[in-house]
């Protein structure tokens, strides 16, 4: 598979181009998390009829930084009988997979550190890894409970991949190729609406995967399993945060290039289209979480394997037969056929799914 | 066929969060803008009366912890002790307003500040010059109604309600 | 091939941020299931059934509200009651509606801080709570002008209320009733139909009928198995016999039944409220009763219906100013001892949850 080429009137060649974008990433992810950090704050608390941070700096503006410094000061505990080189590398592990994943996402046409033709295989292939990072933790810390802290999350987390990975599919069907510039260049009507049921297994399932909203079993502080960061304190505990919030905005870079039509738009300039795009998803999720309640472990997976699979698994089928069958019919015609498909489906899904797992005879 | 748990439950909620993005917050900011107390609020520190006091002593076998401390002598005039130490240790007082409601003579008062905090536990006892009335130290309404209605009027966070008809 | 495992027991509290107040479980668990649950509580003692006779009648009342402090209103009421039966003092008429409204507007307050923080246990990342919180600083904002302080009242005395309610009180009140349905509307819109909520709470933590009644459970917990037993019905105190209210029951008594009659409860309360305000009389507020209180040699036991359950307080007096003896029956005490029965099976997750649902206050539990 060849790289594709860079346009040609770029000055200084290859190398300039990759160190200009690695440049801009770092500075929007650290950032634009920062932001993200502050924002989630005073959304939540405004919704919750009381005031956010608001005393450091002009509107609380300055709070990640103080938190910031504030980690940065802490001692550095390590677990004495706990793996050391597995202890320090684990942090590692998780974010730098998170920064990479943003080397594909197309800040504005032809804006791109990589426009790699397999994109999206690409994101798939690296969000996996930070996997392995957090058992790394779990197992490193020399506890029990972050041991099973770190299980669990990483069968949720496996579990989750698989309708994420088939609602892709169903996008990549309809935009003719993994690479990420072209889905968003064949986007002429935001796939949001030609695949709507992709759309929302999509994005249970993003928030399934980066453990945030209702199913933030690993950072609950009402259940004794204190999760795989127990351990750690200081600048680790903070990159595992940076981590958390960098995946966030990872999901919601991938959800505005899938499925919101990334840096399209009418009037305004690409990029802070694009930026719009991410910001409204990222407050979608916000929102998410400051309203709904935990799910408990074996409900988490019982809505993977009997809800979201099967579902995701007849998306993907329906919307192959709907390219097969009507290549020439209009698109408004195939948008209304998937949203009533998709009420249909959830309506007789949630008939059929059965949670089960009641109370155990002891 | 009655469907259950197809997620209505949810976007309702979430409608509800949404709504409360258009409403002011709640949250006085204190120290900047305070609350104004009700006219009758137990506050941190017992007031005085020191000519209304005849050194009966029904305060002090009124409160049900023991921290009013009484040392009287006869005195010149009649029917009044000569109060020589009247202390209050408010460390142990559980404001509960008992001495005020048993005086015979209107001569004790519950505080109005509530912002007494010390540093140490020592300098909370209150001795006879601490416990006399100074602009600093305010009266309360709590049992006196005369004091009550020169106070002023409390916030209430029902005022910030809506009623309809 | 055969995993051998082996059940490890596991200290949840005393210091926690689920357990409301200082409790201790020592749970064995089997992988996630609970196999066995012993409460250890004890933490909070101050000993004030001992404190009590210590004190003279009237001294004992700011005891009575440490006990359950988010419910003081409720405790001055069940003692003075049984002081009055003690010694056989009238009440005046104004005072009885004034001690229904306090009760009832107690009752709410309760139950806002009991839904809040069982909604919390789920999972809802503070939300329910602060929203039920800010209505429950609109009914301490009226405790606060009545009597002066927003937790622990001292307001009730033996033979009537200690002070009559200041003129803003009725417009206030009669505002906060018009505008508190549409509130409890609006909760019941955020979470009584959510899916997540509904896997969580439902079937989880069933308490049986038999069960219940075997152990004196009392309060919602009670009516949630499905008794219909409330003592403002079953054995009426004060004026309850003047009002019409309804008592909602459970029908499967699991958490999520809890956590609905409990916002029935509310429903009901303003109800006898609004019939409270508009039948209030004129007149005095207390019977002449004096400081040191002599009641005749005796015993006596009132009850009522606190908003935790049936909170009685037993009092036996030898003809002093002090009580011989002060027992308190701590609804929530008697409650607890289900506790093991109902979590036995049940995963970790779910042991929060059903303990929040109980709806525990150790300062009642340990006195």
């Amino acid at each position: 598979m060849a790289m594709q080429m860079l346009p040609p009137d770029w000055p200084g060649g290859f190398w300039a181009h990759w160190a200009v974008f690695v440049v801009i990433i770092f500075v929007f992810v650290l950032g634009v998390m920062m932001v993200a950090l502050w924002f989630e704050r005073r959304a939540m608390a405004i919704m919750q009829a009381r005031l956010g941070p608001n005393r450091t700096g002009p509107f609380g503006l300055l709070q990640p930084v103080a938190d910031a410094i504030k980690l940065l000061l802490k001692e550095d505990i390590v677990p004495a009988k706990g793996d050391k080189l597995v202890h320090w590398l684990a942090p590692v592990v998780v974010v730098a997979p998170v920064l990479m994943l943003f080397a594909v996402v197309p800040f504005q046409g032809g804006a791109i550190l990589a426009d790699l033709n397999i994109g999206i295989l690409y994101i798939v292939a690296i969000s996996s890894v930070a996997t392995v990072g957090i058992f790394m933790a779990g197992w490193a810390s020399n506890n029990k409970y972050s041991l099973l802290g770190a299980m669990r999350l990483v069968a949720s987390v496996v579990s989750y991949e698989i309708p994420v990975v088939l609602s892709i599919i169903g996008v990549v069907l309809l935009a003719g190729s993994l690479s990420m510039q072209q889905i968003v260049l064949a986007q002429d009507i935001p796939f949001i609406l030609l695949q709507p049921l992709g759309f929302l297994l999509f994005f249970i399932g993003a928030l399934a995967e980066i453990n945030r909203a209702p199913f933030d079993l690993m950072e609950a502080d009402s259940e004794i399993v204190a999760g795989f960061h127990t351990e750690y304190s200081g600048i680790k505990w903070s990159l595992f945060f940076l981590g958390e919030y960098g995946e966030a905005l990872a999901v919601s870079a991938i959800v505005t290039t899938l499925f919101l039509g990334g840096w399209r738009g009418p009037v305004l300039p690409p990029w802070l289209w694009f930026l719009a795009k991410v910001g409204l998803v990222f407050f979608v999720m916000v929102w998410i979480r400051t309203t709904v309640p935990r799910v408990r472990i074996d409900q988490l997976m019982a809505l993977a394997w009997k809800f979201l699979f099967p579902l995701a698994l007849l998306n993907l089928l329906i919307t192959a037969v709907e390219i097969l069958v009507w290549p020439a019919v209009s698109p408004w015609v195939m948008v209304a056929v998937n949203i009533a498909i998709m009420f249909f489906l959830v309506l007789l899904w949630s008939k059929l799914f059965k949670l089960g797992w009641g109370r155990v005879e002891v | 066929m009655k469907f259950e748990r197809y997620g209505i439950g949810i976007a309702k909620g979430l409608s509800v969060t949404l709504r409360h993005l258009l409403r002011r917050p709640v949250t006085t900011q204190y120290p900047e803008q305070r609350l104004v107390t009700s006219r009758r609020i137990r506050g941190n520190e017992l007031i005085w009366d020191k000519n209304k006091c005849t050194g009966c002593a029904t305060c002090a076998k009124t409160c049900p912890q023991g921290v009013i401390h009484i040392v009287t002598s006869a005195s010149a005039e009649e029917n009044k002790y000569l109060v020589e130490k009247f202390e209050v240790d408010t460390g142990y007082c559980i404001f509960c307003g008992l001495c005020v409601e048993a005086c015979p003579f209107d001569a004790l008062f519950m505080g109005y500040a509530y912002e007494r905090a010390r540093y140490r536990r020592g300098e909370l006892v209150q001795d006879k010059e601490m416990m006399t009335e100074t602009p600093d130290s305010e009266v309360s309404g709590y049992f006196h109604p005369e004091r009550a209605a020169k106070l002023p009027r409390q916030t209430l966070l029902i005022d910030r309600a809506k009623v309809k008809g | 091939m055969v995993i051998k495992t082996e059940p490890f027991v596991v200290n949840i509290g005393p210091v926690h941020p689920s357990t409301h107040g200082v409790f201790r479980m020592r749970t064995t668990l089997d992988g996630e299931v609970v196999v066995d649950m012993e409460p250890v509580f004890g933490y909070l003692h101050r000993g004030i059934e001992k404190l009590a006779e210590e004190r003279t009648y009237t001294g004992c009342i700011p005891l009575t509200d440490r006990l359950d402090y988010l419910a003081s209103m409720t405790n001055n009421f069940a003692y003075v009651l049984a002081v009055e039966k003690l010694a056989r003092i009238p009440v005046p008429e104004r005072a009885e509606y004034i001690r229904v409204i306090m009760a009832e507007l107690q009752r709410i307050a309760s139950h806002l801080i009991a839904v809040g923080a069982f909604l919390n246990d789920c999972g809802a990342f503070m939300t329910p709570i602060v929203y039920m919180i800010r209505e429950r600083e609109k009914i301490l904002d009226l405790f606060e002008m009545a009597c002066g302080q927003r937790l622990t009242y001292n307001y009730m005395r033996v033979g009537g209320v200690s002070q009559d309610v200041p003129e803003e009180f009725v417009p206030a009140l009669s505002k906060f009733l018009k505008v508190m349905p549409g509130w409890i509307d609006e909760y019941d819109q955020l979470l009584k139909e959510n899916e997540i909520l509904l896997a969580r709470a439902k079937g989880v933590g069933i308490l049986p009928k038999e069960l219940a009644i075997n152990i004196a459970a009392s309060g919602p917990v009670l009516r949630a198995s499905g008794v219909k037993w409330d003592i403002r019905r079953a054995d009426p105190y004060s004026i309850y016999d003047r009002f019409e209210f309804d008592i909602p029951t459970g029908s499967v008594g699991d958490c999520y039944d809890r956590y609905r009659v409990r916002v029935e409860e509310m429903r009901q309360s303003v109800r006898i409220l609004k019939q409270a305000l508009k039948d209030l009389p004129e007149g005095e507020v207390r019977s002449d009763v004096p400081h040191r209180l002599h009641p005749p040699v005796g015993e006596a036991y009132a009850h009522i219906e606190a908003p935790r359950g049936e909170l009685g307080f037993y009092l036996v007096s030898d003809g002093s100013i002090a009580p011989y003896r002060f027992h308190v029956r701590a609804p929530t005490l008697i409650n607890l001892t289900a506790l093991r029965d109902m979590m036995v099976g049940w995963k970790v997750a779910d042991l929060i949850i059903i303990f929040g649902s109980i709806d525990i206050c150790m300062a009642e539990v340990d006195r």
